[in-house]
């Protein structure tokens, strides 16, 4: 049965959004380490908060029962045990630590027999640019991916640092200009994911979404065939037009994309967002500099 | 870079933010306020008062309560920009809500620059700077005068803070400004500027301070204390201070860099010409990690002498204790990277700064566990300070789990920057932090003032701070798993606004808990003398704080004491069976210790001008205004001699200043030394009325009997001069 997420009269738990309901591996797998060393920490965590309003109930001044022991200061056993209890948690943890950094590091490819869809990223002030460099088309603010295919993502920033991320499908990424970052996430089913920055990146920052859909392969195929049919053709003036600084930015595509865009963007041959506009320069009071560029 | 044009620079009427009505009331109420205690204390009479025992004082305890009085200040301010952010998230599903983002992002900035550069360092070095020399047994810090410079030079950057919310803006970058954002390219406005003066203003107050208590911890102890007979306090206190020393250097050069490229062109983080943004974010977070054991270590001392002193008892494992703290204290330095491991530094520097990080966790769990024996035992008193520790105790468990987790790479990947890392840290620092310096300022208030604060109000403010903040936080760390990022001045998912109007709920009550506090302090004042405590021991105290008079005269100590154990007041008065205690004289009825003019240790008066002289410096560079004289600028403009030749007179001048009037202070305890030492030979003679104290603590020395004949009241003592000898 189908939930409708946007009423504001579903209980808040019902709503399957969010990251514990995974949708992908490598969430499943970040999800199931987060659960796991929950566990672990609050088998000590709760006896410990117990015992520590359990004493402090117990060893009041008003209990006569109580034994006052006021130079109790040392004692070896309570040391050793003190001791390994945190010690034999952070070995453990440490051990989960060293396997899922290297497992689910970003840029370690998923283990698929289908060969990954690859996407390079932009993170420009304040939304996103999706090129598909294989089918020669680019998107903003709409990502659409078939479901079960790998995705292999290279990642850029046009001006400031930005972080991608799709809740549900898992790890999120830094963006940062002149560098490419990489990850590799993929969605399990069809479905519409919401996507964000999660760094903050200044004033668009909190409009600065997309979403992810993830369709069946064949879906996919028809929804580039389509998007190659209709829209402007993303080129260095389109893309430095692209770059000044704007907010909500309704989803649309590209039937073309400079197939060299991304490298220019990392190089750095195409130059960096321009920032503000220049006019705001002068315009030192931010409570008058309030207006953004249009769409 | 603009080029400053005419006097005024980029400084205009806009800049004034006549159109906007929160910060125009706020600062004009600021003003008010300012300006009506400045007319009361001048039509009072207060004014050379103020002056002379305040505001030039070089004494460690008036520079304390000075420290504590700004941040108390400033807890206020970063609590209002708190509970604006509270509502706005409340209101704002799919819509703007009542702050557009540029004020919005200015006030996050704004909540937690202050609250940790402004509230939790001033608070926790004003706590050491009260205690520390008290616990050693010292007269005074080593270096005093350096002492009044670092606080003068940190509530100049907390003034500067304050003057942007009038002129200009504040930065709308966050409180660790992260280029390229913060550069000139993308944030032109005057706010990253104030942010950067500010910083590094108080910055340069900080290291002085470090300096300060190291060598007062290693070199200014009392005969006898060796390091193994050091109380937990000093201990952590070495510790920060340790690590101030190493971090805040760090801190320093890093804004310089970002100074230098906004102001001179240069590329240490832009994005053209080789700047790199990972290398800040590398050196900021290598003093950023430490500045977070700066504040927690402290705290823990705080609550090791608590819930000692509360449980009448010896702390637990003390080496151990001592151990956990010098563990904390180097490892502090190699875990920064956990603060970015989605910067994609791949799988071995990850896991190896992420296990490093989890490593943290042995010995705070050490430090809980023997925390937890430490009640084992004892005869628990429920005053307000041991309900912070143990409200702390519970809280910080929680926070120190969600903070193992944040350390474990993959699960950092999904909630790294969500509300879940909010509610994480707010749950340490306040849960430990925060908790810590109620407790220290409730447990230590009546040996500043010789009067205890009221218990009732206090433990209201407890629940309502504690209650207020599982409700203000707890819906936080759902909402980080909800996918909520942080820093959202707008959101379009119904699902969080409820909890969002739970935290906001919370914030009320937090609300309610502070007015507790104001309402407490008030209340203690008022009615002081029915609180009043004359036995300068008032919670039956372990370390030497408690041996001597409340309010502790300048000197502290007329004679050094002599220490030959840990906890050596308390094993003192377990000594003399039946213990009885020395009553020393009741205070006077003026808060602080009267003493005479010779005797008061002060500067004159350098360090108290230094706010209005650095602040207009300051403010004069944020908004590039051609400052001095038209030569020197001129001078400065062309050479690069120039530059460094006034850099080098800016930076170097209070410290010299410093060291300068240091001496005179030195000379001043040398007097008192002398003096009393005179006294007890009983070759000088004055009125015994006014140092009777200081005999009655001679009395004391010579044990508790010897003084029982002259207890406060019985007639001998009030009129005839004491007999010791």
């Amino acid at each position: 049965m189908p939930i409708n997420c946007q009423s504001t009269l579903t209980a808040p738990w019902t709503c399957h959004e969010g990251l514990l309901y995974p949708q992908g591996p490598v969430s499943a797998a970040e999800i199931s380490i987060l659960i796991d060393a929950s566990l672990v920490m609050l088998a000590i965590i709760i006896p410990t908060i117990l015992a520590t309003l359990g004493f402090a109930w117990w060893f009041r001044a008003s209990n006569p029962r109580s034994k006052y022991r006021p130079d109790f200061s040392y004692s070896g056993r309570i040391e050793l045990v003190v001791w390994s209890i945190p010690v034999m948690v952070i070995l453990l943890l440490g051990g989960v630590s060293w396997i899922g950094s290297h497992r689910l590091d970003p840029a370690t490819p998923i283990e698929s027999s289908i060969a990954p869809l690859e996407v390079q990223v932009v993170s420009l002030d304040w939304k996103w640019l999706f090129l598909y460099p294989s089918q020669g088309m680019a998107s903003v603010n709409l990502l659409v991916v078939p479901a079960g295919t790998p995705v292999h993502f290279k990642l850029t920033s046009a001006s400031v640092l930005s972080a991608f991320f799709v809740p549900q499908l898992g790890s999120m990424i830094y963006t940062m200009n002149g560098m490419t970052t990489q990850l590799n996430l993929m969605a399990d089913r069809p479905g519409v994911y919401r996507g964000m920055s999660s760094h903050f990146n200044g004033d668009g920052f909190s409009n600065m979404h997309f979403t992810l859909s993830a369709v069946q392969p064949a879906q996919f195929t028809a929804w580039v065939a389509q998007a190659r049919q209709a829209g402007p053709v993303l080129d260095a003036a389109g893309y430095r037009a692209l770059s000044r600084q704007s907010i909500n930015v309704v989803p649309y595509t590209f039937r073309a994309a400079d197939p060299g865009l991304f490298g220019d963007i990392v190089m750095q041959t195409q130059p960096p967002g321009p920032g503000p506009e220049q006019s705001r320069l002068v315009n030192v009071s931010p409570r008058i500099g309030g207006d953004h560029a249009a769409r | 870079m603009p080029p400053a044009e005419g006097f005024w620079g980029k400084l205009s009427w806009a800049a004034i933010p006549f159109d906007s009505p929160f910060p125009m009331f706020a600062s004009a109420g600021v003003a008010l306020i300012i300006v009506g205690v400045l007319a009361w204390v001048v039509i009072k009479g207060h004014l050379p008062y103020v002056w002379r025992e305040w505001i030039t004082s070089v004494d460690h305890k008036r520079v304390g309560v000075m420290y504590v009085v700004l941040a108390l200040v400033m807890l206020l301010r970063g609590f209002i920009d708190a509970a604006m952010m509270r509502t706005q998230q409340a209101m704002a599903l799919n819509g703007p809500g009542y702050l557009p983002p540029e004020h919005y992002d200015q006030i996050f900035s704004s909540h937690g620059t202050i609250m940790i550069f402004f509230v939790a360092m001033p608070f926790v070095i004003g706590l050491m700077n009260f205690v520390v020399p008290l616990q050693i047994g010292a007269r005074d810090v080593a270096f005093p005068t350096l002492n009044s410079v670092s606080f003068w030079l940190t509530a100049t950057g907390a003034l500067l803070v304050n003057i942007s919310l009038f002129v200009g803006e504040f930065a709308r970058t966050g409180w660790i400004v992260y280029p390229p954002l913060s550069e000139l390219a993308y944030s032109p406005g005057v706010g990253v500027d104030y942010y950067l003066w500010s910083l590094q203003i108080s910055g340069v107050g900080t290291l002085l301070t470090g300096v300060n208590f190291v060598t007062t911890i290693l070199k200014g102890r009392a005969p006898g204390m060796d390091l193994r007979r050091m109380p937990m306090f000093c201990w952590t206190a070495l510790a920060s201070n340790l690590l101030i020393v190493a971090a805040f250097p760090v801190l320093t050069a890093t804004l310089a860099m970002l100074i230098l490229d906004r102001y001179l062109g240069f590329h240490f983080f832009t994005n053209e010409a080789g700047g790199n943004v990972m290398m800040f974010m590398n050196l900021i977070w290598a003093w950023g990690h430490p500045e977070v054991y700066i504040l927690i270590l402290p705290a823990f001392g705080i609550f090791s002498e608590v819930i000692a002193t509360f449980s009448s008892r010896a702390l637990f494992g003390y080496r151990s204790m001592v151990a956990a703290t010098m563990g904390i204290c180097v490892l502090a330095f190699t875990v920064w990277l956990h603060h970015f491991f989605t910067m994609g530094a791949g799988a071995n520097v990850n896991a190896v700064f992420g296990i490093l990080s989890t490593v943290i966790a042995v010995p705070t769990g050490v430090k809980i566990f023997n925390w937890l024996f430490t009640i084992y035992g004892g005869r628990v008193r429920y005053n307000v300070p041991i309900l912070w520790s143990i409200g702390f105790m519970v809280t910080f468990l929680i926070g120190g789990m969600t903070g193992v987790l944040l350390a474990l790479p993959p699960v950092d990947f999904l909630v790294h920057n969500s509300l879940f890392l909010i509610a994480h840290f707010h749950n340490v620092i306040i849960g430990g932090v925060v908790f810590g310096l109620f407790a220290g300022y409730t447990y230590w208030f009546p040996k500043a003032f010789g009067f205890r604060l009221h218990e009732g109000l206090g433990k209201a403010a407890f629940w309502f701070w504690t209650i207020g903040f599982y409700l203000a936080f707890m819906p936080l760390y759902v909402l980080g798993f909800l996918g909520m990022t942080r820093r959202m001045q707008q959101y379009d998912v119904p699902a969080w606004q409820p909890w969002l109007i739970a935290a906001a709920a919370g914030a009320g009550l937090i609300a309610i808990g502070t007015v507790f506090l104001v309402a407490q302090l008030y209340y203690s004042i008022r009615h002081r003398d029915a609180l009043r405590d004359a036995s300068g021991d008032p919670w039956d105290g372990r370390t030497l704080e408690w041996s001597t008079s409340s309010p502790p005269p300048s000197y502290n100590f007329a004679v050094l004491p002599a220490v030959s154990c840990l906890d050596a007041y308390w094993v003192e008065k377990q000594r003399a069976t039946p213990p009885s205690k020395c009553h020393a004289t009741p205070p006077r009825e003026s808060f602080a210790p009267s003493l005479p003019r010779s005797w008061a240790l002060r500067s004159s008066g350098t360090s108290g001008g230094l706010p209005p002289l650095a602040a207009s410096g300051h403010l004069r560079r944020s908004w590039r205004l051609p400052g001095g004289t038209k030569s020197r600028m001129k001078y400065r403009r062309k050479s690069w001699r120039g530059w460094m030749v006034w850099i080098a007179w800016r930076a170097g001048s209070p410290p010299i200043e410093g060291f300068r009037h240091e001496r005179r202070g030195r000379r001043r305890a040398q007097c008192a030394r002398n003096e009393a030492h005179r006294r007890r030979l009983r070759l000088l003679d004055f009125p015994a009325e006014r140092y009777r104290h200081v005999f009655v603590f001679l009395c004391e020395l010579r044990g508790p009997r010897a003084c029982d004949r002259r207890r406060p009241g019985s007639p001998s003592v009030v009129r005839s001069r004491p007999r010791c000898h």
